[in-house]
């Protein structure tokens, strides 16, 4: 496909796999090898859940630091480099170079999540000696991994756009931290009254609600996952995704490349 | 119709942290480049050139006036596949090979798939990067770089191409590679608008020049045109290593060179200075006004504004 968005995404990808950002693999299948092995000897009869809890974590945090750092320096790094303007200055637009970024490092994530996807089942092949039915809601519960990384790629783009790789690591992983316990910040704003209510309430539905879509828990636990659910969250983070975007848009089509 | 026009541009920056002060990069600038030229946009460092550059590759944005390239305005997709651009001190994406880059730029400036390959390979060989286009290119030097920027910039066969110190870092022969291509482009009709601190490339290249300092025009005009004689002097030169006194005292600026004399005098002494070679029976090599070098124009262009301000 002749488009500028699909080579701007391949070469983003190329650019993660050449700087060996899937090394981050070798480090990940050495964690899940060393749990299934020790889980296997300490544990009685929970190893799956341990295996499971333990790896769809650590995929959700590889995955995370991954989109942050290199989300972060999607834009800044090509102005600081000055390769975007060979780009810019051909017919590329502004909102498709962003559009390509993303769709670069969603493909990245994507892939690295499918690899360690294949880890988190090795482990729980290797402590339960064969698969069961309930094993296959992990397929769900890295579906939803992988929408809060694109989730989180987008609002590190957004941050980057207009500030600095720093301050933009530091708010995005703040973002983070109050997404993931966004149920709480609800449960607070449904308790609060006046002023404190709408701020809180405002926040709430401004911070990405990552809680909704971590059920590491209940997968671990054999639960299966309704399917209005995984519709839901699909239209959410679609959404949540697609509005960072437009922000980053927004602000990069006017911003002059120094 | 103009290869490329400025109305008015301008740019204006706002500096300081707290207390924002405007600081004007580029005084309302006023230009036409005839297609096919070879046009020098010449100035010291900090004068603006590589700001006009960005506001024609929409970079950057005006703070008031427009600009057009080949009738369209500037960020106009249809512009942007028929124009090449190679910026000052060009960094590549180092993890690709050269012939990676320069296919991944063939295929964001619209070449169709089937025909990038060659044009890749012939582009390859043009700029002599042939032997290295397997090479990642963290591994190459700055004279290396600076043909893999020429490379991309052309790569597309555009109609207009603008290079922001093509020359800067280049050993000579490097210089001379670069002075010949754009010559070939020239010859090719294309339109080149390059920007230089090295006088003598734009003598030796530019049918047009313009001279910009601290944001603002000079002068513009052919090379030939500012470079004029100025000075209502000749240089004479004769076969011989002596200078005769009379001619001395026709008020001559004398120099011996190898086995000839070589004397800059006033063009009204030139009669007078003839007949006293005459009749001293010396052999007249050549006879030729004095022109300023465009080094001397520009210099000379810098102190009346430094005398101005």
């Amino acid at each position: 496909m002749n488009h500028p968005i699909t080579h701007i995404a391949a070469n983003t990808f190329r650019e993660a796999v050449r700087d060996r950002v899937l090394y981050n693999l070798v480090a990940f299948a050495v964690l899940m090898a060393g749990a299934a092995v020790l889980v296997g000897q300490i544990s009685i009869d929970i190893e799956r859940l341990v295996v499971i809890n333990l790896g769809l974590t650590a995929v959700s945090l590889f995955g995370v630091v991954i989109a942050v750092f290199i989300g972060i320096g999607l834009v800044s790094k090509e102005i600081d480099k000055r390769t975007l303007y060979t780009v810019l200055s051909r017919p590329v637009r502004r909102w498709q170079f962003i559009a390509g970024k993303f769709c670069g490092l969603a493909g990245t994530l994507a892939v690295n999540a499918f690899f360690m996807g294949i880890g988190v089942f090795g482990a729980l092949l290797y402590v339960s000696r064969r698969l069961q039915r309930a094993d296959s809601y992990v397929l769900v519960a890295l579906y939803f991994i992988v929408l809060e990384l694109l989730i989180m790629t987008a609002i590190a783009l957004l941050f980057s756009s207009f500030s600095s790789p720093l301050l933009s690591a530091v708010f995005a992983f703040s973002l983070f931290v109050i997404g993931s316990f966004s149920e709480d910040l609800r449960g607070f704003a449904g308790m609060s009254n006046g002023l404190a209510h709408w701020l809180t309430t405002a926040a709430a539905y401004l911070v990405p609600n990552l809680a909704a879509l971590n059920v590491i828990s209940p997968v671990a636990h054999g639960e299966p996952i309704s399917g209005s659910l995984i519709l839901w969250n699909t239209l959410y983070a679609a959404i949540y995704c697609l509005t960072a975007l437009a922000g980053t848009v927004l602000i990069f089509e006017r911003r002059n490349l120094k | 119709m103009p290869a490329i026009e400025t109305f008015a541009l301008e740019k204006t920056y706002a500096v300081g942290f707290w207390r924002k002060r405007p600081r004007r990069a580029l005084h309302p600038l006023t230009l036409a480049v005839e297609a096919g030229e070879v046009f020098g946009f010449l100035g010291p460092n900090g004068a603006g050139k590589t700001t006009t550059l960005k506001l024609l590759m929409g970079l950057i944005f005006p703070t008031a006036g427009s600009a057009q390239i080949l009738g369209l305005a500037v960020d106009d997709p249809a512009v942007k596949a028929q124009i090449g651009f190679l910026p000052e001190h060009p960094y590549f994406y180092d993890y690709l090979t050269a012939r990676e880059l320069l296919a991944y730029y063939a295929a964001l400036s619209g070449v169709p798939a089937r025909e990038r390959t060659r044009r890749v390979e012939a582009m390859l060989a043009r700029v002599g990067l042939a032997d290295s286009a397997n090479v990642q290119l963290r591994k190459f030097s700055k004279g290396m770089l600076q043909r893999v920027g020429i490379a991309q910039a052309v790569l597309h066969d555009p109609k207009v191409v603008f290079l922001d110190e093509p020359m800067s870092g280049l050993d000579p022969v490097g210089r001379r590679e670069v002075r010949d291509l754009i010559e070939q482009l020239k010859a090719e009709g294309k339109t080149v608008f390059f920007s230089t601190h090295i006088l003598s490339d734009a003598e030796s290249l530019c049918d047009r020049v313009a001279v910009v300092h601290r944001g603002e025009l000079r002068a513009v005009g052919a090379v030939a045109q500012l470079t004029s004689a100025v000075h209502g002097q000749v240089e004479l030169i004769w076969q011989g290593t002596e200078v005769p006194a009379s001619i001395k005292a026709l008020g001559a600026e004398c120099r011996i060179s190898g086995e000839n004399s070589r004397v800059i005098l006033p063009e009204a002494n030139v009669e007078a200075a003839l007949d006293l070679l005459r009749r001293e029976r010396r052999q007249l090599i050549s006879l030729n006004p004095v022109r300023t070098t465009l080094e001397e124009y520009f210099v000379q262009q810098m102190n009346q504004k430094q005398a101005g301000a």
